[in-house]
């Protein structure tokens, strides 16, 4: 599996599904990181972590530790 | 028309300009509350139109309607009329942000599930424009059913239509939405609500019924189901699995399923031009989180804050402090000597005057923070903390109330609101009063000009006394780590909280908006801060003051005349001792040092000062006296009394200021030559400043902070805790320090 965390900045992929539930899920699923939509990585902070993202047209950022369960299709 | 009031319910994501709307329509005439039980803020405003007035009830901002905590459910309850002795608001006015059009879209959805009638504000429309977006706001109402009226908020355009959209819709029904959900799922909530409603005799709007199915988090169902319901869960339990089978998984189906209803609403009626942009924001972007540039303009908006308040702060808090001087002399001067006079001057004025002098301060950084909040950048400034502040267990969210506290803890933890999760939110309310605020920087200055050494290193560069003074603010935050580690594991054990966070784009904050928000909070630290201080700042009075007797007083100060004059008879005619003690007698005798003997000595008979030497066993080992015990007790409102305690104590009089400098000096040197009652050794040196300082940076001893903490977490039991562990620690680090300083240096 690929997950989110592997992209490179610029790069855009297609969400694919969620490994492990719980309320960050739930969170990420109100935002609009559904499953089959687009997003991109805009950049990472200073320090390395979190990551900055664009989906649906809006910055969304996100820990490493997050980004590691969402799986994604290149 | 149930009557000439409307109620409007405004509903909307976080930065979509839903404080700028309502100050657009309420103006100044609005109220802040709580709602019992959650720290839930309750903002509601009301204007007049077409002879009715309507209501304005100022919904928390949200992603979502999905509840899963009671602040979330606040919103829930208000739409549909659950909450005790209040309907349903007669209209729903949804702010969305034009530029960010599909996912606002989801809590629209939401809110047409909840069957109320909707108004649309299509907002943000200037910026939406600039970005080529094109919104065919005609199609779009029509597609929806409810009106839709493009705004844009901080400019006031649009704010006549959209009124006049609110009456009409106000005096028409609801168009009935299309349900986003498949047949499947329908059927299934229509057959649990009726089992519901004969099973357990439970009623529920259709909109809760759903929820019931789509949050498998479980918190709705412990909030509606009763205990015991068992049959009722486990049918709820097969509904989903049923439906998971039936290729709609919970939870991601209640996403896909309305984002899916969100593009066919907007797929002919908005139209993003199809090459990316750079917008402005991302032009502003690539400099302020950039690696190095973003790292600098952190580090200079600290930087800012910080001299902000002393720029603008220390005057004014020092007009505040001289008017309160020249209030109590105006007063003083007007009454008879005596328990009235010292009750108003001493008591009332420097009450008010304590709660007073904190506001230049909170209102400026209130100002700031609404400010960096506005803009766009307070997100940007999480987004960088994130990793440091994530080291401890928190996130970059916390960074700034915590950053704020080194000025003032009171704004520190009001602006924690920002804090999504709330364990977090608790830590960080719970540390910020370690960090030093500046109310300890005088205790600083004071005891290290006096007591530490003025050696300099490296060529002169830094000197001890300025390392002492980062040591203090070290302790503090070395603590607050330590604790917020420790309560992670403990009390506040759970889930790391996640931090998916916006980061909206960059808007010009409206003055008016910042002004509102300084202005709200400050009065409401006013109103709940004051009331505590005041209290108690009049207790201490008492204790300090009572039980008042003039007798034992002139007693003591007859004894101590006659045993000089007795010396001076004793010792050989004209000897140099002899005229020292003449010399001594003569001082003794002038009125001046007459009135500051009796002040002290009546300090010491009070109440205040048998609690002193009461605490004297539990304070030695810190290599305290009574005199500081009592200094120390007497500064239980706000710790920055504490030198005006001690120089009461040491002779200097209540008119004594710490803030002129030459009376900071007399106190140095009275600390410097004070002695132990038993044994004539000095009290102070540089182990007992430490200890001293040490207790100071650790200790609760704010009134103001303490009263804070229990507004926003609506308990008495988190403002217990804090000033129990605080002032625990600080015992033991003034205990330990003391211990190993005395061992070094004596
Ligand atoms: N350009 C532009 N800016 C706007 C408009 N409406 C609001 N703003 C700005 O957007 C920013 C956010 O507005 P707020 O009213 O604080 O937004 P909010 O939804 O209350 O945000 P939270 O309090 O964080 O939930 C402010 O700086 C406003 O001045 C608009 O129509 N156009």
């Amino acid at each position: 599996m690929i997950s989110l965390e592997t992209l490179s900045v610029g790069q855009t992929a297609k969400v694919l599904r969620f490994a492990g539930g719980g309320d960050i899920t739930q969170r990420l699923l109100e935002m609009g990181v559904t499953p089959g939509v687009d997003i991109r990585l805009v950049g990472s902070a200073p320090l390395g972590d979190p990551l900055e993202f664009e989906v649906r047209g809006y910055r969304l950022c996100l820990r490493r530790s997050e980004a590691k369960k969402i799986e994604i299709q290149t | 028309m149930k009557s000439s009031t409307i109620r409007v319910a405004l509903v909307g994501n976080p930065n979509t300009g839903k404080s700028t709307l309502f100050n657009d329509l309420a103006g100044l005439h609005q109220r802040v509350g709580n709602y019992p039980g959650v720290t839930v803020e309750k903002k509601t405003g009301h204007y007049q139109h077409a002879g009715f007035t309507f209501e304005v009830i100022d919904l928390p901002g949200t992603y979502s309607l999905a509840p899963r905590s009671p602040d979330e459910m606040v919103a829930v309850d208000v739409l549909l009329g659950r909450r005790a002795g209040e309907s349903a608001p007669d209209i729903v006015l949804l702010i969305v942000d034009a530029t960010n059009l599909q996912r606002n879209f989801y809590l629209v959805s939401q809110v047409l599930s909840c069957g109320l009638p909707t108004v649309v504000a299509l907002n943000m429309v200037d910026i939406a424009q600039e970005r080529g977006i094109e919104i065919d706001v005609k199609k779009l109402a029509a597609k929806l059913g409810t009106p839709v009226v493009a705004i844009q908020a901080n400019r006031g355009q649009g704010i006549p239509e959209l009124k006049a959209a609110l009456l009409s819709a106000s005096q028409s029904t609801p168009a009935k939405s299309e349900n986003p959900f498949p047949a499947e799922f329908i059927d299934q909530a229509l057959g649990l609500s009726s089992r519901l409603d004969s099973n357990l005799k439970l009623p529920l709007p259709l909109f809760l019924v759903e929820r019931l199915i789509l949050d498998g988090n479980g918190y709705l169902e412990d909030q509606l189901l009763p205990i015991n319901a068992h049959a009722e869960r486990e049918y709820l339990q097969s509904v989903r699995q049923s439906l998971s089978q039936h290729g709609f998984p919970i939870p991601a189906g209640e996403a896909m399923a309305r984002y899916a209803w969100v593009g066919r609403t907007l797929e002919d009626v908005v139209r993003t031009p199809t090459e990316r942009r750079l917008t402005l924001s991302d032009r502003i972007d690539a400099v302020l989180v950039h690696k190095l540039w973003g790292t600098l303009v952190l580090l200079a908006v600290m930087a800012l804050l910080f001299s902000s308040i002393f720029q603008f702060a220390e005057p004014a808090m020092s007009w505040v402090d001289s008017g309160v001087g020249w209030i109590a002399d105006v007063v003083g001067s007007q009454l008879a000597p005596g328990a009235l006079r010292s009750l108003l001057v001493d008591g009332v004025i420097g009450g008010v005057g304590a709660v007073v002098i904190f506001l230049p301060q909170i209102l400026i950084l209130f100002a700031f923070i609404a400010f960096l909040e506005d803009s766009g950048y307070m997100a940007r400034a999480a987004y960088l903390m994130d990793r440091l502040m994530a080291g401890v267990g928190l996130s970059g969210r916390s960074f700034i109330p915590l950053l704020s506290s080194f000025a003032c803890a009171v704004p520190g933890i009001m602006s924690a609101r920002v804090i999504e999760n709330y364990r977090d939110r608790l830590v960080t309310m719970l540390i910020a009063p370690l960090m030093s605020c500046s109310a300890r920087l005088p205790v600083y200055v004071i005891l290290i000009s006096a007591f530490v050494p003025s050696h300099h290193y490296l060529g002169g560069i830094v000197g001890l006394q300025g390392l002492t003074l980062l040591a203090m603010y070290l302790v503090g935050i070395f603590a607050a780590v330590g604790v917020a580690w420790v309560l992670k594991r403990t009390l506040l054990r759970g889930e790391t909280p996640s931090f998916v966070m916006e980061l909206p784009s960059y808007k010009m904050p409206s003055l008016r908006t910042v002004l509102f928000r300084m202005a709200e909070r400050g009065w409401d630290f006013l109103y709940c801060a004051g009331t505590l201080i005041f209290s108690i700042t009049i207790i201490v009075w008492a204790l300090a003051y009572y039980p008042r007797s003039d007798s034992l007083v002139a007693e003591t100060i007859a004894g101590q005349r006659e045993q000089l004059a007795a010396e001076i008879a004793a010792a050989a005619p004209d000897s140099s001792a002899r005229n020292s003690l003449l010399n001594k007698l003569e001082e003794f005798d002038q009125q001046a040092n007459l009135t500051q003997l009796e002040g002290s000595l009546h300090q010491q008979y009070s109440f205040l000062g048998r609690a002193g030497r009461l605490i004297e066993p539990v304070v030695r080992p810190l290599g305290w006296d009574w005199r500081i015990g009592c200094a120390v007790i007497a500064s239980f409102p706000a710790r920055e009394v504490v030198m005006g305690v001690l120089g009461v104590i040491y002779n200097l009089g209540t008119d004594w200021d710490v803030s002129v400098e030459s009376d900071q000096s007399q106190l140095r040197d009275r600390l410097k030559s004070a002695r132990w009652d038993n044994s004539g050794e000095k009290v102070y040196n540089l182990p007992v400043a430490l200890s001293l300082m040490v207790f100071f940076a650790l200790c609760a001893q704010c009134a103001a902070t303490l009263s804070v903490i229990r507004r926003e977490t609506n308990t008495w039991r988190w403002p217990l805790f804090t000033f129990a562990y605080m002032t625990g620690l600080a015992y033991v680090a003034a205990l330990l320090t003391y211990q190993v300083a005395s061992r070094i240096w004596v």
